[in-house]
């Protein structure tokens, strides 16, 4: 279980100091739960200080009841954090196989290998001794990334915005990714996502406006918040 | 001339044999020849005027390889070697070269040499290079190889050379010349430490329609070391060129790039592309957040850049 006690992050600017995430706090204990809000509501920034890539300005975070507040990306992934980049990045000469193996955290044989990846719709021949380079389109890193998280299979799985750029492949072979995946795994899994269908299959819908947590709740709570999202500003209509 | 601990690893480094290979092959140890083998395909000869030996390989001789590794493991020791290779019409063969010093003194050991290929028609040859130093002395390391290769009609090359560790000043030097049809493909890979300077140069000439070439150079700079990348690809006809430098600088490296490309002709295309930068951050964090500390990133992503 995850749990973030009032996190705070402020960044200065030109124009003063500037609040993106103001006294968030939460707890996920749930199988499925999907953060979602509108652009700059703060969501990915909240990813990245779970995985310890941003340190927050203030607050706590406790995984399983433990501090982990201080620890390093590095520390924190040994904890079993696991992060699939909403942009996944490319490594000259560093193979599919290669990253597979890393995420595993021991050589894995090409049949092992292959499990993760045909679980992503990719053919492991085609792909495993592709490198992680410009040949390969974003898509398909989007769904080497996923594989690497499987590959993981950690207690916390964070996916941020793991649908982008995956259009081909249907939402439906995405969301039995997850769902096999807390199945064998049985860990948490905490998707940033915009998509109305993984908002459906989620658990638990946490609304992030304006870095503030606006409410928590199932789909019915929820939907009707985010298709009336901004009642400050009636000139908004889509 | 029997081996020791010392060589039998050099020999290992640079051409990857733990005992003497198949085939034709000649290993100088310390200036001497150590060992040498030959083939009813592939002949090795020393030379007579200079130091060096010629190796001449049959026409049409399919899936040989020849070795001939050099090992320093003398302090101060220095020489100029010749090599030239004659590859005949239609053959097929691997040609593994390499030099391993291990320097344990206080005087300069140093290995330079020529080798000059003579690529005839239609043959294909694979040339794989690896340089490797090693020695706890104050004595630095020296190796400046110059390859210059001519390519006949319709053959075909692809040239592997490896600098990875230990050799505190190269200046490498590769020409060619490429005839109708054929083509040079050349991956470098190269990679400075301590206060360590290469230079590496290449000069191509497309001379032939439809000739090719295709000039890859990955290399990494930490610590204070210094490199230094020219090419000059020239286009004398309708062919194609490509020369790629990227390199990766570390610490307080210095890396500088100097491409040239020339089209004497119409139908040349030419391109050259050339890149250096340091490890990108996000780089580093997707490897982190994969369990690896910084420096477990750090040397991942260099052996994958190098690989």
């Amino acid at each position: 279980m995850l749990e973030l006690k009032n996190i705070c992050y402020s960044v200065e600017t030109p124009d003063g100091t500037k609040d993106i995430l103001k006294n968030v706090s939460l707890k996920i204990d749930d199988r499925f739960v999907v953060i979602t809000g509108p652009n700059g509501s703060g969501k990915s920034t909240l990813a990245k200080i779970i995985a310890g890539i941003i340190t927050p300005t203030s607050g706590q975070i406790l995984l399983d009841g433990r501090d982990i507040t201080g620890l390093n990306i590095t520390e924190r992934a040994k904890e079993g954090v696991s992060f699939a980049f909403q942009q996944p990045v490319r490594f000259k000469g560093i193979t599919v196989h290669d990253l597979i193996s890393l995420a595993a955290g021991k050589e894995l044989n090409i049949g092992q290998a292959c499990e993760y990846l045909s679980e992503v719709g990719l053919c492991a021949r085609d792909y495993i001794s592709r490198e992680v380079n410009e040949s390969l389109s974003g898509g398909e890193l989007k769904r080497i990334e996923i594989a690497m998280i499987l590959a993981r299979g950690t207690k916390l799985s964070i996916f941020d915005e793991p649908e982008a750029g995956i259009d081909l492949w249907s939402f439906q072979s995405l969301i039995k990714v997850f769902e096999n995946m807390h199945d064998t795994i049985k860990g948490n899994i905490l998707i940033i996502s915009h998509q109305e269908r993984i908002l459906n299959f989620a658990d638990r819908i946490v609304l992030l406006s304006d870095g503030e947590i606006r409410k928590i709740g199932n789909q019915e709570e929820i939907m009707p918040l985010i298709l009336n999202p901004n009642p400050v500003c009636e000139q908004i209509k889509v | 001339m029997a081996m020791d601990a010392i060589q039998k690893d050099l020999l290992e480094k640079v051409a990857d044999l733990h005992e003497v290979p198949q085939g034709a092959y000649n290993i100088r140890a310390n200036g001497e020849a150590a060992a040498r083998s030959t083939t009813a395909n592939i002949d090795i000869v020393t030379k007579t005027d200079k130091p060096g030996i010629d190796i001449v390989i049959k026409p049409f001789t399919k899936n040989e390889s020849v070795h001939i590794p050099v090992i320093i493991s003398k302090t101060g020791h220095s020489e100029m070697v010749y090599n030239d290779f004659y590859i005949g019409e239609g053959a097929d063969v691997t040609i593994v070269a390499g030099c391993g010093i291990h320097n344990t003194g206080d005087s300069e050991s140093r290995h330079d040499g020529i080798h000059t290929f003579y690529v005839g028609k239609n043959a294909k040859m694979r040339y794989v290079e690896k340089h490797y130093g090693a020695g706890d002395g104050n004595g630095k390391n020296v190796m400046n190889p110059t390859t210059v290769i001519n390519l006949e009609e319709n053959a075909y090359v692809e040239m592997d050379t490896v600098q990875i560790k230990g050799v505190d000043s190269t200046d490498r030097v590769t020409t060619a010349k490429i005839a109708k049809g054929a083509t040079l493909i050349v991956s470098e890979k190269l990679m400075t430490h301590g206060r360590q300077v290469a230079t590496t140069k290449f000069e191509v000439d497309l001379d032939g329609e439809n000739s090719a070439t295709h000039v890859i150079s990955r290399s990494v700079a930490r610590d204070e070391s210094k490199q230094l990348f020219l090419s000059n690809v020239n286009g004398n006809n309708a062919c194609n060129g490509h020369t790629e430098c990227d390199a990766i600088v570390m610490d307080k490296a210095v890396v500088s790039a100097i491409p040239q490309i020339q089209a004497n002709h119409t139908d040349a295309s030419l391109i050259h592309e050339a890149a250096i930068g340091k490890i990108a951050g996000e780089q580093l964090t997707k490897l982190m957040t994969l369990g690896l500390t910084e420096k477990e990133a750090e040397e991942q992503i260099i052996n994958g850049f190098l690989k």
